[in-house]
């Protein structure tokens, strides 16, 4: 197996076909910026010791790893969890907002942007900004805003400005539209702080350096609990960040990397190459190229592209991904929040219907499973309900 | 030289400032007559959007008029189609994202506008890095490939488009997307920098609303781009004798 199979970009930032930087001229400048800030801040072993140390201090990681004992014997998998639940703010996403927040600090600006989908990197984005003493906007889709209404609250209880996106679709992508637009007029004073392993380059390559302490951690506790490289390890994938970032951890090691997509959203399973928000990847769209919306229950996996590292995983053939309907998750959250005491996000829960649907099937019996447990099912609690109770 | 690029040149070296109108192709069932009309009020040229779902460089009026012509059916061949039912010399000049041309295919988009008779093609999010390959289809056709420089554009950055673009060099006003604007911004300072680096026109764009900021854009560049002013009247509805009125005020304006 290759050495470095998730080594950093070429030159143009491309990870084989993928990746790469299309974005419009007034742009450019700060993205050349951003990868030379981030380059030297990343070898700053300065840098580096206090990303860690607010990530310890202030996130609480690192995060445990639980075994899942219950949903194993059920399933006849030897069932782990990483539980980046646990981190403060509820998911995954404040790894990647101290990182784009401290470096934000470091280039003189005072300001950060984000895009948001269900909500979690727009409240983390909230959450490291009044930890950092940055000014925070942050667009969100007029659709996302409604379903999500709570993390709207969330964010401006934090300090932030709520921008609600009411042109396209309404959600995830016309967010992001919305934040280069605005990015395009502030660029001197403004980071966009991306959610993703997406945009320009050197966004994916970023935000999967900052996402990796997921598997970088995970891969030494399980060693320490002896159970070493697991078969497998699952995790949800709509941008690609918690995937990417708990992927990193084990892309070199003989482990089966499965991201799971959400059916309406599932840009492996059933996209093509294409361009947007500033990366070459695979897309949803129609036979013209017009970029079609994504469908899905869970607001976070609403999202018509993937990262591009993904992109280019699924074609070097390193990792597998998968789809899952809405129809499975709300049955695998509630079968995660009995068995075992944990009410995952309605995103992670896509992860944990593959795991519940293919124990048998791809995933052997027996197989050692880590699972990404990206988010808690806090934020999904009124929407799972109105489901349960026939009323959505 | 490609054949767009000897005709603007021509035109700034007989000492007429160039004006360029911007229509979203398909916005409205008669856009075409638009076109028409455009060329009747005293356009030198006529840039012609393709609508793309994600425009992430344009504002609320070229959004709203790509969306109205994607709900008509509008695709890239479309355009090209009903541009072919167009007489006349005046030079057609493509705008749209990059995603549109990568999926008809690079060589058969750029043959495909040629032969509609665009001459030239602006592509926002394709930077100078990545635009090789677009570049080499066009250079195949005859297309002429027109690169943006920003306020942000480093000088060094700005004299290297210079040498790269055809035709014009566009020179956005402001850090903006597309959309009215009351000031010139930081036109005359990025025109300076790309008339100073070089010899090719230089034409500005975004933000010019009225004929008296076009007259002054025109004083310190070799024309100006009229867009989401003209798309905001074809959006409310206007006649093709008020588009022609209103380029024509654009026209006086600038002579």
């Amino acid at each position: 197996m290759n050495s470095n199979v998730m080594g950093p970009p070429d030159d143009r930032g491309r990870f084989g076909d993928f990746g790469g930087r299309f974005v419009p001229e007034a742009l450019m400048p700060a993205c050349l910026e951003l990868e030379g800030a981030f380059l030297d801040a990343w070898s700053d072993p300065a840098f580096v010791e206090e990303y860690r140390l607010v990530l310890h201090q202030f996130a609480g990681r690192p995060t445990p790893i639980t075994p899942l004992p219950r949903l194993s014997e059920r399933l006849g998998l030897q069932l782990y969890a990483k539980r980046e639940d646990l981190a403060h703010t509820g998911s995954h996403k404040i790894n990647n907002v101290i990182g784009q927040t401290l470096l934000t600090v470091r280039m003189g600006k005072s300001r950060v942007i984000a895009e948001t989908g269900a909500g979690q990197h727009g409240v983390a984005t909230a959450t490291a900004a009044a930890r950092m003493g940055l000014s925070c906007t942050v667009f969100m889709g007029e659709v996302d805003t409604e379903r999500q209404e709570l993390n709207v609250f969330r964010m401006e209880l934090l300090g932030a400005k709520v921008v609600s996106v009411t042109s396209g679709s309404r959600t995830l992508k016309d967010a992001v539209n919305e934040a280069l637009r605005e990015w395009v007029t502030c660029v001197n004073d403004t980071h966009y702080c991306i959610g993703s392993v997406m945009g320009p380059h050197p966004f994916p390559w970023m935000v999967r350096e900052f996402q990796s302490i997921i598997g970088s951690e995970a891969s030494q506790q399980l060693d320490e609990l002896g159970v070493g490289a697991p078969d497998a390890v699952v995790a949800c994938v709509g941008g690609g960040s918690n995937a990417a970032g708990v992927f990193a951890g084990f892309a070199n090691l003989d482990t089966r990397l499965i991201g799971v997509e959400a059916a309406g959203g599932a840009a492996v399973r059933s996209g093509s190459p294409g361009v947007l928000h500033g990366m070459r990847s695979l897309l949803l769209q129609d036979e013209f190229g017009q970029i079609e919306e994504a469908h899905s229950i869970s607001a976070g996996l609403d999202y018509p592209g993937i990262g591009p590292e993904h992109a280019y995983l699924a074609a070097a053939g390193r990792a597998e991904y998968y789809a899952v309907g809405d129809d499975e998750v709300i049955g695998a959250l509630s079968l995660l929040s009995v068995t075992e005491g944990i009410i995952p996000a309605l995103e992670t829960a896509h992860a944990v219907a593959w795991i519940a649907r293919e124990a048998g099937g791809l995933l052997p019996k027996g197989s050692t499973v880590l699972l990404n447990l990206s988010g808690r099912g806090d934020k999904d609690a009124a929407q799972v309900r109105a489901i349960l109770r026939g009323e959505a | 030289m490609k054949s767009l690029e000897v005709h603007l040149r021509a035109l700034r070296d007989s000492g007429r400032k160039a004006l360029v109108p911007y229509l979203v192709a398909g916005s409205t069932p008669d856009w075409i007559r638009h076109v028409e009309a455009a060329v009747l009020g005293g356009a030198d040229a006529v840039e012609i959007g393709v609508p793309f779902s994600d425009p992430m460089m344009d504002g609320v009026v070229i959004q709203e008029a790509s969306q109205r012509a994607l709900e008509r059916g509008t695709t890239l061949e479309s355009v090209c189609e009903e541009l072919e039912s167009l007489d006349g010399e005046i030079p057609l000049i493509a705008m749209t994202y990059y995603n549109l041309f990568l999926h008809y295919g690079l060589e058969r988009a750029a043959g495909r506008l040629r032969q509609a008779g665009l001459s030239g093609a602006i592509v926002p999010d394709l930077p100078l890095e990545e635009s090789d390959e677009w570049r080499a289809a066009c250079d195949a056709n005859d297309v002429a490939t027109i690169y943006l420089v920003a306020p942000s554009t480093p000088t060094p950055r700005a004299r290297e488009i210079v040498t790269r673009t055809q035709g014009f060099a566009y020179a956005t006003a402001r850090m903006a997307v597309t959309g009215a604007a009351s000031d010139d911004g930081e036109g005359p300072r990025v025109a300076a920098t790309l008339r100073a680096a070089g010899d090719v026109p230089v034409y500005v764009g975004v933000g010019i609303t009225t004929p008296e900021q076009a007259k002054r854009a025109a004083s310190y560049s070799d024309g100006v781009i009229v867009g989401s002013a003209l798309v905001k009247l074809v959006l409310n509805g206007a006649t093709t004798s008020e588009v022609e009125r209103f380029v024509g005020s654009f026209r006086a304006a600038i002579d």
